[in-house]
């Protein structure tokens, strides 16, 4: 499976609030940020919550935010960030 | 369940065992016997398997994580392996990865400060650190950790300059994260066994420096 | 629960209890065998009512979510569990019968 966005690129979180497992955190969702590593393929753990298979296997981003473009009134320096592992299916190109 | 630990990490003992049903048949205690026991009767598991993974569980603690941390200190190119592939590294120095997820091992900087949590539940690279201890599950540590962290910090006794960078590492899926803290200063002439008997836990969690 | 307020990180820590260690080994062997996943645990602790979270300790979420997902898969019974259950508490000695 081809990674659909590459290290650098700009991404955003998708929004929302599905029923079931969510492995992304809610603090994250609707957030921009920045692609750090490609962290390979994993079986689906919102579909291996259920006991299902898991397949096909989604490619595994780790993301970099700005803490202050994530938390209002953030307290420390702008260039504070979080990295947050998140799905493919979870991201959107920016525009 | 904070009733039943009233053990800082300053007080006396702060490893004991937890007081409260130490001789009582709980109903969870009964539910681990009995799922456990239907497991073997079914031949799912065995009884020596389970024993097994108990003593694996013991023999992995942070002392595994302090003696990468070690190895690193002295080899800049075992050091450039271990942050480039945390897992392949760590097999290549004996501290065998038992589990499907893989190492991310983070380095300190004079800029750039590493912390870990896990927000959703209770991630730990086990396989380095063995089995966390209760602060990294709770509450407390897994909401504040993400959006104040120099607050956490400081409760550990951190407190960093604004110059340094602090970069958080939510472990939500399939990582676990490992820091590696700067060498103290003063070390110079300390052989690999000395210099890992400095490394905590807790400055490998990210928590604090050395 | 990341970006919730809270209180200060009480630091508190324990050595974990043998039946505490038994019920990590039980999600470890069961995950290596592919019999269950992490994801089930996760899952499963998100299910238990909403007290449970601050009435149980941390290995009684798991050994619940273990129980109830083993149930789900149909790998034991509710009948099974409940025999044994009576069974166990039929014993003499408590805890230290069953122990591997």
């Amino acid at each position: 499976m081809t990674p659909r966005f590459a290290v650098g690129a700009p991404v955003n979180v998708r929004r929302g609030n599905p029923p079931g497992h969510i492995r992304t955190p809610y603090y994250i969702r609707g957030k921009s940020g920045t692609v750090e590593r490609i962290c390979g393929e994993f079986r689906n753990p919102e579909e291996l919550a259920y006991g299902r298979s898991g397949e096909p296997k989604q490619v595994l981003y780790r993301v970099r935010f700005n803490q202050k473009d994530i938390w209002p009134g953030y307290k420390g320096p702008a260039k504070d960030t979080i990295d947050v592992e998140l799905y493919e299916h979870w991201l959107e190109p920016v525009r | 369940m904070m009733d039943n630990v009233t053990h800082t990490h300053e007080g006396p003992d702060p490893h004991a065992p937890r007081p409260d049903h130490d001789d009582t048949l709980t109903h969870h205690k009964r539910l681990e016997i009995a799922v456990r026991e239907l497991l073997i009767e079914k031949g799912i598991l065995t009884a020596d398997e389970i024993r097994e993974a108990v003593e694996r569980m013991d023999a992995r603690g942070p002392h595994l994580g302090a003696k990468l941390v070690a190895k690193a200190w002295v080899d800049p190119a075992f050091k450039a392996r271990l942050v480039e592939n945390g897992s392949a590294a760590a097999e290549e120095a004996g501290v065998q990865m038992d589990q499907p997820t893989r190492l991310i091992v983070v380095e300190n900087t004079p800029q750039v400060h590493n912390l870990v949590v896990c927000t959703l539940c209770s991630c730990y690279p086990r396989m380095v650190l063995g089995i966390p201890p209760d602060w990294y599950k709770s509450r407390a540590y897994r909401s504040r950790a993400v959006h104040e962290p120099r607050a956490v910090l400081a409760e550990f006794g951190t407190r960093l300059s604004d110059d340094v960078t602090v970069r958080v590492h939510d472990s939500t899926a399939d990582m676990r994260y490992l820091v590696l803290p700067m060498r103290p200063a003063g070390t110079d002439d300390f052989d690999e066994a000395k210099l890992a008997a400095l490394v905590t836990r807790d400055s490998m969690i990210g928590v604090t420096t050395l | 629960m990341g970006g919730l307020q809270a209180g200060p990180v009480e630091r508190v820590e324990h050595d974990y209890q043998l039946w505490e260690k038994r019920v990590d080994a039980l999600m470890v062997l069961l995950s290596r065998k592919r019999r269950f996943t992490v994801d089930e645990l996760r899952k499963g602790i998100e299910s238990l009512p909403g007290d449970a979270y601050d009435r149980l300790t941390y290995y009684e979420r798991w050994i619940s979510s273990i129980t109830s997902a083993l149930i789900h898969r149909g790998t034991i019974s509710i009948e099974e569990l409940r025999a044994k259950l009576a069974d166990i508490e039929q014993r003499p000695d408590g805890p230290k019968v069953g122990t591997p």
